[in-house]
């Protein structure tokens, strides 16, 4: 076995992490601009081109869960007001901001413009926050959605291009906001460099994506998947970016050559799927919770929806690079709400894809995007395939929500019915 | 039972249509009786005026808050009834949604869980991230088409007017597939018209609640203007039009209570009982419950493109809520406004338990009323809650301090 090869993608996942980290850091000890993005619809080529900084609140927020830290920044927000019950990642970003920045993973700069989309609501609500501490531009890219669960009616004619020019429109207002902000004059021909990295870095996640059909599965759609979706989203239009995705496919053919699973210590048992967001506070306990009974997550919604439309079939066409763009923010955020909002019929698709014995629904108290819908699409999925469900509440920031001994208890009964059904499954398979 | 008819209206458009009348309420009935009727019919979770309506044969268009233009369901004959929950036992929802969540969706899907109250077509808009999740779940678990009406979250861009003329051209086209008619612009503009006068009267009712609100206590308000929500709009207007110069005619003298705005009635709705309570204590002179049916300001045109004339009146015409991102509203300046236009000497500052959109606004609201040194009253309300001592203490503390300061 090739030991550097194997681990390469988190070690160096992580690596990378922490040097994005430090040029935030960096931007923030020099007063360089600093663009507020989120990941579902992040604008990064356009940003990218005006060789702007871009701060994701939603992965500083994450981060302070996994470094057991994030109590102390919602306590922050809360004693300004805010409720126990809204989004833990607005709160850890308000107490951070009322930190001046500091952060476990060095100092967040401040905005001098962020850029919204209506991917998830509450990030019109977080950038009305910053609107009032920093008094900065916000720029709003509205993307219609679907209106119904997709395939359930025919598009009429004209309406996905009226949909598209809207979001163009938009993205032509805002590029005269960002020349004011940045300084610089607008750069197509820089721009295009940009669609073309990220254009090379779906192609690899597309392809990693599809390696984890094979059995067993490569990596951990949970543990490493949340690695890989950090990198893809700091990194998206980079060179560095696109030199670690053609080395993580490197690596994970190679392991889907050899047969290496992600489990280091025991077969893969049982192949799930997971729906929602990880519960970041106990983040490694959680996943333990799982790979202990030898399930390994070979999909997730999460690597649907979180990694900015990088798992569609769909490329930047570099001669008409700003409608392209529209293009490709209209399907990458539609492709998002749609991985929340009428996600049953894809992952009945997925089980089928990747051979899934079960499905993990994980409702975040944080989060009603992901979260409001689950408990319904699950009795589809129950209907239409003979797979287990197991359906946890928690949070992904607030450790007050979480109950670790609770969780244990279904997880343990899930796996338990796993075990009976594949035990039952063999013992007709033997007498038929 | 078969609804009531006339033919009336001759004035309001280009043709002269017919009044469908839902309510057993005899023209001669006294204000007390109208308001007890009008109470009854709000409370009732079986929504009997719209049972009336599609017994008769009608088809029904249901719209979740916040808001919906109806005049596209009024002018294809369809009754518009908004979507809001209900005070009831829910048996059937709540296996459908996690805990984290608000009570006006899982009642709302109740309603048609349970049958009692049957669409032809379900609209829900992305107001927040709960309530768009209610297109799918709808249309998993029940025959109705459902959709989701992507009203703009920026009305800034110069290009959101054409996309909503577009959007509700969609609608429209849905809704004619529906009723298997075609909808003309006079159709528009007609509904447009009476639309109009049912502003203009909830404009009227409203500047009652302002100038002398010890006619109109807030719960009596509330039923006269959410009755709207679930019978025709003529009808409506007929109520309206015969019940305000009642109530102007009331003897009631003025009470030594506190001028207050109530923020945080947009979507989920606080049971009576509850307004009741605050009415003891204070004379609401403004608040934003229903919003969606008060939410376009002035009169529509009812010459050029109707369509054009409805989505520009959406975006510049409007009220302000939670729920829409717009730059020139902040929230927090627009309930000054509201404060102040209505000249109220406090604010209670509410959200639905779970309502992330008006938890969030509650913050804002605080430090604004803060920096203007207007004293508030912060709570949280549900529509299923059943004991208001608690919060009747706390309010009437409240009052007092600012009586007796």
């Amino acid at each position: 076995m090739d030991e550097g090869l194997v681990g390469r993608g988190a070690r160096e996942g992580g690596r990378l992490f922490r040097e994005w980290f430090q040029t935030l850091t960096d931007a923030a000890e020099s007063g360089e601009r600093a663009a507020y993005v989120f990941v579902m619809g992040s604008m990064m080529e356009v940003l990218r081109s005006f060789d702007m900084h871009t701060v994701f609140p939603e992965i500083n927020s994450l981060q302070t869960a996994v470094r057991r830290v994030s109590d102390e920044y919602l306590s922050i927000a809360e004693d300004h007001g805010f409720s126990p019950d809204v989004c833990g990642y607005v709160k850890a970003d308000y107490g951070l901001q009322m930190r001046g920045g500091e952060h476990p993973m060095g100092r967040i700069p401040k905005p001098s413009v962020a850029v919204l989309t209506n991917a998830c609501n509450t990030y019109l609500k977080w950038g009305e926050i910053w609107e009032r501490l920093y008094d900065i531009p916000t720029v709003t890219i509205d993307v219609p959605g679907s209106r119904r669960a997709p395939g359930t009616k025919a598009h009429r004619d004209g309406e996905l291009e009226r949909d598209r020019k809207y979001v163009e429109g938009q993205i032509r207002e805002m590029i005269p906001i960002l020349e004011e902000v940045s300084g610089r004059k607008f750069d197509i021909d820089r721009f295009r460099e940009v669609l073309d990295l990220t254009n090379q870095m779906g192609r690899s996640w597309r392809r990693l994506l599809e390696l984890n059909a094979t059995h067993p599965a490569v990596f951990d759609a949970m543990q490493e998947g949340t690695i890989y979706l950090g990198v893809v989203n700091a990194l998206r239009g980079t060179q560095a970016g696109v030199d670690y995705f053609r080395d993580l496919v490197e690596e994970m053919e190679y392991k889907v050559a050899e047969n290496i699973s992600p489990l280091v210590d025991r077969e893969e048992g049982h192949r799930l799927i997971f729906v929602g967001v990880p519960c970041y506070p106990i983040f490694r306990r959680f996943h333990q919770l799982f790979t202990d009974w030898g399930g390994v997550f070979v999909s997730s919604t999460y690597m649907w929806f979180a990694s900015g439309g990088l798992s569609r079939e769909f490329e930047y066409d570099l001669d008409n690079p700003i409608e392209s763009m529209a293009d490709g923010m209209l399907q990458s955020v539609t492709g998002a709400v749609d991985a929340m909002l009428f996600h049953d019929q894809a992952l009945i698709e997925a089980i089928d894809t990747y051979g899934a014995d079960g499905v993990v629904y994980h409702p975040v108290k944080s989060c009603r995007t992901v979260s409001t819908g689950l408990a319904d699409s699950r009795r589809v999925v129950l209907e239409n395939r003979d797979v287990l469900c197991l359906y946890i509440e928690s949070d992904m920031m607030d450790k007050r929500v979480v109950s670790e001994a609770q969780l244990k208890n279904r997880i343990d009964a899930f796996f338990e019915g796993l075990e009976s059904r594949k035990l039952r499954m063999a013992a007709s398979g033997a007498t038929s | 039972m078969e609804a009531a008819t006339d033919t009336v209206g001759a004035g309001a458009g280009p043709e002269p249509r017919d009044i469908v009348r839902l309510m057993d309420l005899t023209p001669d009935a006294s204000l007390d009786e109208t308001l007890w009727y009008v109470r009854e019919m709000v409370e009732d979770p079986d929504f009997p005026t719209v049972r009336k309506w599609t017994d008769g044969g009608g088809k029904v268009l249901g719209h979740f808050q916040v808001y919906f233009p109806e005049e596209l369901a009024h002018a294809a004959g369809m009754l518009p009834v908004k979507i809001r929950g209900s005070q009831m036992d829910r048996r059937e929802a709540d296996s459908h949604f996690g805990s984290y969540l608000c009570s006006i969706l899982r009642s709302s899907l109740e309603l048609g869980l349970t049958d009692r109250i049957t669409l032809d077509m379900f609209v829900t808009h992305p107001i927040c991230d709960a309530a768009r999740n209610l297109a799918s779940i709808w249309a998993r678990n029940l025959d109705t088409p459902a959709q989701i009406l992507y009203l703009p979250q920026n009305p800034n861009s110069a290009f959101a007017g054409i996309y909503l003329e577009g959007e509700y051209r969609r609608v429209l086209d849905d809704i004619t597939e529906i009723v298997g008619h075609p909808v003309s612009d006079d159709d528009l503009r007609a509904s447009i018209a009476v639309f109009n006068d049912n502003r203009r009267l909830l404009r009227d009712l409203y500047a009652i609640k302002r100038e002398t609100p010890w006619l109109l206590p807030m719960d009596e308000a509330y039923v006269l203007v959410a009755m709207g929500g679930m019978i025709t709009r003529e009808e409506h207007n007929e109520l309206l039009e015969r019940v305000l110069p009642m109530i102007l005619a009331r003897e009631a003298r003025p009470q030594d209570k506190i001028r207050v705005v109530f923020e945080g009635g947009f979507c989920e709705q606080p049971p009576l009982d509850l307004l009741r309570s605050i009415a003891q204590f204070c004379y609401v002179v403004d608040d934003d419950f229903l919003i969606g049916l008060r939410w376009i300001l002035n009169d529509v045109p009812t010459d050029g493109t109707p369509l054009q004339n409805l989505a520009t009146a959406y975006l510049d015409d409007s009220s302000y809520s939670p729920v829409q991102h717009d730059l020139r509203k902040p929230k927090e300046k627009m309930l000054l406004e509201r404060i102040r236009g209505a000249r109220a000497d406090a604010a209670i500052i509410s959200a639905a338990k779970m309502c992330e959109p008006g938890l969030d606004e509650q913050v804002a609201y605080s430090q604004a009323l803060d920096e203007e040194g207007i004293p508030y009253f912060v709570t949280e309300f549900e529509e299923k809650m059943t004991s208001y001592d608690h919060l009747q203490i706390q309010l009437e503390t409240f009052v007092e301090n600012l009586l007796f300061q």
